[in-house]
């Protein structure tokens, strides 16, 4: 292989600054500034990958984002590696290192090219048609072996060191592209005065003078031209300028969303410096100018490395100061390859011949490549190429047939004309219309504020574009605000003006079904494939897409999709517009996972909510389990418990002494105003006129269809103020469903809702001795069993700061909670802690306060509850008013259904085995013994070992369940069938006396 | 008996600092803060009881006394007093009908301050923050990432960001990586 093709004097590289990368280990050398593609071209190597399903050794095909071959694995070390990278967009930074893909043992001997021998088998609808039977292989062997087969490359297993960042923002000028048009309409739009973006995938503006060098604006060359403009609008306050960023999402209200490539090109990034950042981007008006894309020519083995787009060979040398090869072929069906036959011929590259298969090419260009000494073979088509790791000759046949001549050549440029870049127009929900003159779909119907200019608009000649972009620039402004209307206008011209274009196979492509003349380069997708699909009856281009996969790899068929839908076109015998264009999607090109999650990992990933007793809490111990996002002390072992030991210990200490539990997490909401009762008696089953300040009572919450939605505990603190307590999982839904009723049904009623949830921090101290315990903290409240009854609430003082009291009880025992302003639960509860320890009192969690209300058979909504039971159902008809005539659900609870015998309702269970601890969810039934699928009466919904009662207890959902009680059900299990009998939910203090002591 | 001494109060966010060369973010002190609700008929009498007229338009704070109100919607207001206490009291000696309810714990406040202020909160705030949308005395409650803040500008290049108390770390850790970013 040839170590250098760089050409001295060409290019914009500077030869002093150079990297070091290795590829499969080989060491190259680059110039600062070289994509990974032109470094590999001017160390001599074309041969880049493997595809993807026949193994055939590929080249790099193009210079840009739309590269379908050259994917490699590119790495900083283990974990920092990406696989599928396209070459034509990574640049090269020292160190880097770079692995080929899809090969076996290695890039140039790979096993898996049988898979090119054995093609016949995997024609098109391959999958579809071989793995159907039998139905049993499926899992065992046809998924296993797609899912290795599919995809390219492999993921690191690493985690991701890297960081990503994202940012929101806000212009009245969006420009996508950063060429001619980009950069005239964003000039225009700036020198306005609004605020411009323009983004622009490419290290460096220009577009098409990467390549172009003989074009001219105002004078100067393009390139010159655009790098000058560029500076121009970085100096201007009102302008950001973004490039290796590409806009990759076009959605509703021109909210565009960015990707940033912010370290990928760059040896040593900083710590702090994210590789990517994302901006999602809100514009008044959005330009697009997202120029075109130069199509291959379909011809028989168009896939060898070393044929290439005709642009791409000319940026390798205009920019890049590489020549693609020492012999350069050209096969077009467009005059912009004669532009870089004419520059390779002039930069002393031998062109041996340009293949044109029109019969007039446009006669400035013509004339110029004759003059060059370059053999000009109108009407003609390249037949054929041989070269297995690189192409070594053509076969070229005059169009219609006869004799073929063998032209030896070490590369082969191609053109088929230019397809605009209509995919952020159509992701923006624009209808396109066909162009049949140029064979191409053109921006019509707009379905958001933005505008096409330039090449993906159609607009081809240099003046023209310039002058459409100059007044999209001004009259986007305008139209975002802009008063100030600056006088601008750009001077410009090409080379030659360009004619000619095809789509669809060309000549070479032949007609057999052995000829592979490759559409859809990453899938493999040939012209014999679009045929067949047709004949296979696929009529639809959504169906052709799918059958074949053409344009479905992740390069979204940038070149393929014209060249199938003008084949597919052809064999149905329809125009073009008839057979329709398939939907381009977001993202335009491939976006990591890193980028759109950006900071949302680890600690960011979701919220974790803490108590403020959090901290105090791991200093005692505690172990904890997840509630929703809120982080809840679950148990506290001592050394050497485990959760068994530990929950026992609390639950039999509690019912002993006390215990002490962090209940903060309670939804709180403060409900305030003179309607203040009206409005709880419409939103709970119970009465709430008849509750008299300083007085708690337990509620129902039901929906319309009258089921339980939520209870909890609701003081009253005045005649217009409550103090209302949710579930900790139903407090931000409790909340919303009673802001909705207020707002929608009650609107008359003056009372407004305030969450207080994280207001007050709540410590229950339960047990016999809970007023023992609190006492000495208590101030400005009588806290004796007279004055202070259970289902009490009042306002004083608690170790010296504000507190409202309730004596309330979920275990059963004497209770009482104490709610403090957040702020101060950590030291209130460390000093109740203090006090209760010496009094033999224990911390607990919610694993034993689920035990302990268990124990006294009272229910945890969406435990016990499921969304399908009633107030009756749950035992707790008592809890809904006989005398109020509405409330939410007063309605739905009378429906015949939820009225009639046999409704599932919860009661208890005991086992006959008191060892035997039955598991949540296990099924209920009459009869083991009866066939399957058996009759199933209802699941066991709360099921614990009772320390204190030395047995195993359980709640249940059983049918018709409270006229059940003292039967004898089953609870059939894998290995055995567990006998339960039913009794009331009442385990343990069945008098109750033990909560008013 | 224990020894029973007033209660320590402790901030969710003492401790905390942070920041990058443009931008500083520090725990705001702890203030008294009432969440008020009233209809249009109260407002007079509010805002004279309370000593700030109660702003009426989208996005419109108000200040003197060293209160400050915060229009939040149609019916509600948030009030913050770093000096005093006195503000659940000075809303009921209105006699006109209201809610007041002391949120003082519930929230807690983040300052951002710096060149970089606006560019740290875009981080994960997707208003529009130029001075010309978001000028110094404009509020507004917002999403912030995955959480809801109430976003106020004090000064051109100083924010104030509330929150729940639990959702405290979680603000301070993305301000604390938008800062990063909007520094480089």
């Amino acid at each position: 292989m040839s170590a250098d093709n760089r050409i001295p004097g060409k290019g914009r590289l500077t030869p002093a600054l150079t990297a070091r990368f290795t590829i499969d280990g080989r060491t190259l050398t680059a110039y600062e500034g070289d994509t990974v593609a032109s470094a590999m071209i001017a160390n001599g190597m074309h041969l880049a990958g493997r595809s993807f399903k026949y193994h055939r050794p590929r080249g790099i095909l193009t210079a840009g984002p739309e590269e379908p071959n050259a994917l490699l694995d590119v790495s900083r070390d283990a974990a920092r590696r990406q696989p599928n990278v396209r070459a034509t967009v990574q640049e090269v930074f020292d160190g880097m290192k770079i692995e080929t893909q899809n090969r076996w043992p290695s890039l140039s001997l790979d096993i898996g090219e049988v898979n090119n021998l054995l093609s016949p088998f995997f024609a098109a609808g391959f999958y579809y048609k071989t793995f159907m039977w039998p139905k049993a292989a499926w899992h065992q062997i046809y998924e296993p072996f797609i899912r290795r087969a599919a995809g390219l490359g492999h993921a690191p297993k690493e985690a991701d060191p890297d960081h990503y960042a994202n940012r929101y923002a806000h212009c009245d000028v969006l420009v996508m592209g950063g060429g001619a048009a980009g950069l005239a309409a964003a000039l225009a739009a700036a020198q306005t005065g609004v605020r411009v973006m323009i983004v622009d995938e490419q290290p460096e503006m220009g577009g098409a003078f990467h390549f172009d060098t003989g074009a001219t604006v105002d004078g100067q060359s393009g390139w010159d031209w655009a790098q000058a403009t560029v500076a121009k609008l970085k100096a201007m306050a009102n302008v950001t300028v973004l490039s290796r960023t590409t806009a990759f999402g076009y959605h509703n209200h021109n909210y565009v969303a960015l990707v940033e490539r912010v370290t990928d090109h760059i040896a040593k990034p900083s710590r702090n410096q994210p590789r990517e950042r994302l901006w999602q981007v809100r514009a008044k008006r959005v330009i697009i100018a997202s120029g075109s894309i130069e199509r291959h020519m379909v011809f028989a083995n168009n896939d060898r490395p070393g044929i290439m787009l005709a642009s791409a060979a000319r940026t390798y040398l205009n920019h890049f100061g590489v020549a693609v090869g020492a012999k350069v072929g050209v096969y077009t069906a467009h005059d912009s390859a004669y532009e870089a036959a004419i520059d390779l011929k002039k930069a002393g590259v031998s062109v041996p011949v340009i293949v044109d298969a029109r019969e007039k090419p446009g006669e400035g260009v013509l004339a110029q490549a004759r003059a060059l000494g370059i053999e000009v073979l109108t009407g003609h088509g390249v037949a054929d190429t041989a070269g297995r790791l690189r192409v070594r000759s053509i076969t070229v046949r005059r169009n219609g047939g006869g004799s073929t001549r063998k032209i030896e050549v070490d590369s082969l440029l191609m053109s088929a004309g230019w397809t605009p870049s209509v995919h952020m127009f159509s992701q923006s929900r624009g209808k396109l219309k066909y162009d049949a003159a140029n064979d191409r779909f053109l921006p019509d119907v707009y379905a958001q504020d933005c505008v096409s200019v330039g090449g993906c608009n159609g607009t081809d000649d240099l003046q023209a574009l310039l002058d459409e972009a100059t007044a999209a620039g001004l009259s986007s402004a305008k139209a975002a605000g802009a008063t100030a209307t600056p006088a601008v206008s750009l001077t410009g011209s090409n080379a030659h003006a360009w004619t000619g274009g095809m789509i669809g196979a060309a000549e070479g492509a032949g007609r057999e079904d052995n000829v592979k003349a490759f559409v859809d380069f990453q899938h493999d997708v040939c012209a014999k494939d679009i045929r067949l699909a047709v004949r296979e009856g696929m009529h639809s281009i959504e169906h052709i897409k799918r059958f074949t996969t053409n344009g479905m790899a992740s390069d979204q068929g940038k070149l393929s999709n014209m060249h199938g839908l003008a084949i597919a076109a052809e064999v149905l015998g329809k125009e073009i517009p008839q057979v329709g264009l398939t939907t381009f999607r977001a993202p335009y090109t491939p976006v990591t996972f890193g980028t759109l999650i950006n900071h949302s990992r680890d600690a960011l990933f979701d919220p974790t909510r803490k108590t403020p007793m959090h901290a105090y809490e791991v200093s005692q111990g505690a172990v904890y389990e997840d509630v929703g996002n809120w982080k809840r002390a679950w148990y506290y072992p001592k050394p050497g418990e485990d959760m068994h030991a530990s929950v026992n210990r609390e639950c039999k200490t509690v019912r002993d002494a006390a215990g002490v539990f962090n209940a903060s997490t309670l939804g709180k909401i403060e409900v305030v105003g003179p309607d203040a009762a009206k409005f709880l008696n419409l939103m709970y089953t119970n009465a709430w006129d008849t509750l008299k300040p300083g007085k708690a009572r337990y509620g129902i919450m039901t929906r319309e269809d009258g089921f339980i939605y939520d209870d909890g505990v609701v003081g009253r603190l005045a005649e217009d103020r409550f103090h209302v307590t949710t579930t900790t999982g139903g407090a931000p839904r409790v909340m919303h469903h009673m802001e909705d009723y207020l707002q929608t049904e009650f609107p008359h009623l003056k009372v407004w809702l305030t969450s207080t949830t994280e207001q007050w921090a709540v410590i229950a101290v339960q047990g016999p001795k809970a007023r023992d315990i609190i006492a000495p903290f208590v101030e400005g409240i009588d806290i004796s069993n007279e004055a202070f009854p259970h289902m009490s609430v009042a306002e004083g003082k608690f170790c010296g700061v504000p507190t409202r009291l309730f004596r309330v009880s979920f275990t059963g025992e004497l209770g009482f909670e104490v709610n403090v302003p957040a702020d101060f639960g950590a030291d209130v509860l460390r000093q109740i802690w203090e006090r209760a320890q010496s009094l033999g009192a224990c911390l607990y969690g919610t694993e034993t306060m689920h035990v302990l209300r268990a124990e006294k058979g009272y229910i945890i909504v969406g435990q016990d509850t499921d969304g399908t039971l009633t107030a009756d159902d749950a035992g707790l008809s008592w809890a809904v008013s006989k005398k109020k005539t509405d409330f939410v659900g007063i309605r739905g609870m009378k429906r015949p259904d939820l009225v009639k015998e046999g409704r599932k309702q919860l009661v208890g269970l005991m086992t006959k085995d008191p060892n035997e601890v039955l598991e949540e969810g296990g099924q209920i039934v009459a009869n083991p013994n009866q066939p399957k699928p058996m009759t199933m009466l209802g699941h066991v919904t709360s099921s614990y070992w009772s320390e204190n009662l030395g047995r195993s207890i359980a709640i249940a959902m059983v049918a018709g369940g409270r006229g059940r009680m003292g039967e004898t059900l089953y609870v059939p299990m894998k290995d055995k069938t567990i006998a339960v009998e039913v009794t009331d939910m009442v385990f343990v203090d069945k008098e109750g006396g033990r909560i008013h002591g | 008996m224990a020894d029973m001494s007033v209660a320590e109060r402790k901030t969710v966010l003492a401790g905390f600092h942070g920041g990058s060369a443009r931008v500083r973010l520090t725990p705001a002190i702890p203030a008294t803060r009432v969440s008020l609700r009233a209809g249009a008929d109260a407002l007079a009498g509010l805002s004279k009881s309370i000593g700030v007229k109660l702003p009426v338009k989208p996005k419109a704070s108000a200040s003197a006394k060293g209160r400050t109100a915060f229009w939040i919607g149609p019916d509600e207001w948030l009030l913050i007093d770093e000096k005093g206490d006195a503000l659940m009291a000075d809303c009921a000696a209105s006699g006109v009908v209201h809610s007041a309810t002391d949120i003082s714990h519930r929230n807690t406040a983040i300052i951002v301050s710096g060149p970089a202020a606006a560019d740290t909160l875009n981080a994960a705030c997707p208003l529009d923050l130029s001075l010309a949308a978001f000028p110094a005395g404009a509020v507004t409650r917002t999403v912030f990432g995955k959480i809801e803040i109430i976003l106020y500008r004090v000064e051109e290049e100083t924010f104030r960001v509330e929150c729940w108390r639990s959702f405290a770390e979680y603000a301070f850790g993305m301000l604390a990586e938008g800062a990063e970013d909007a520094s480089l």
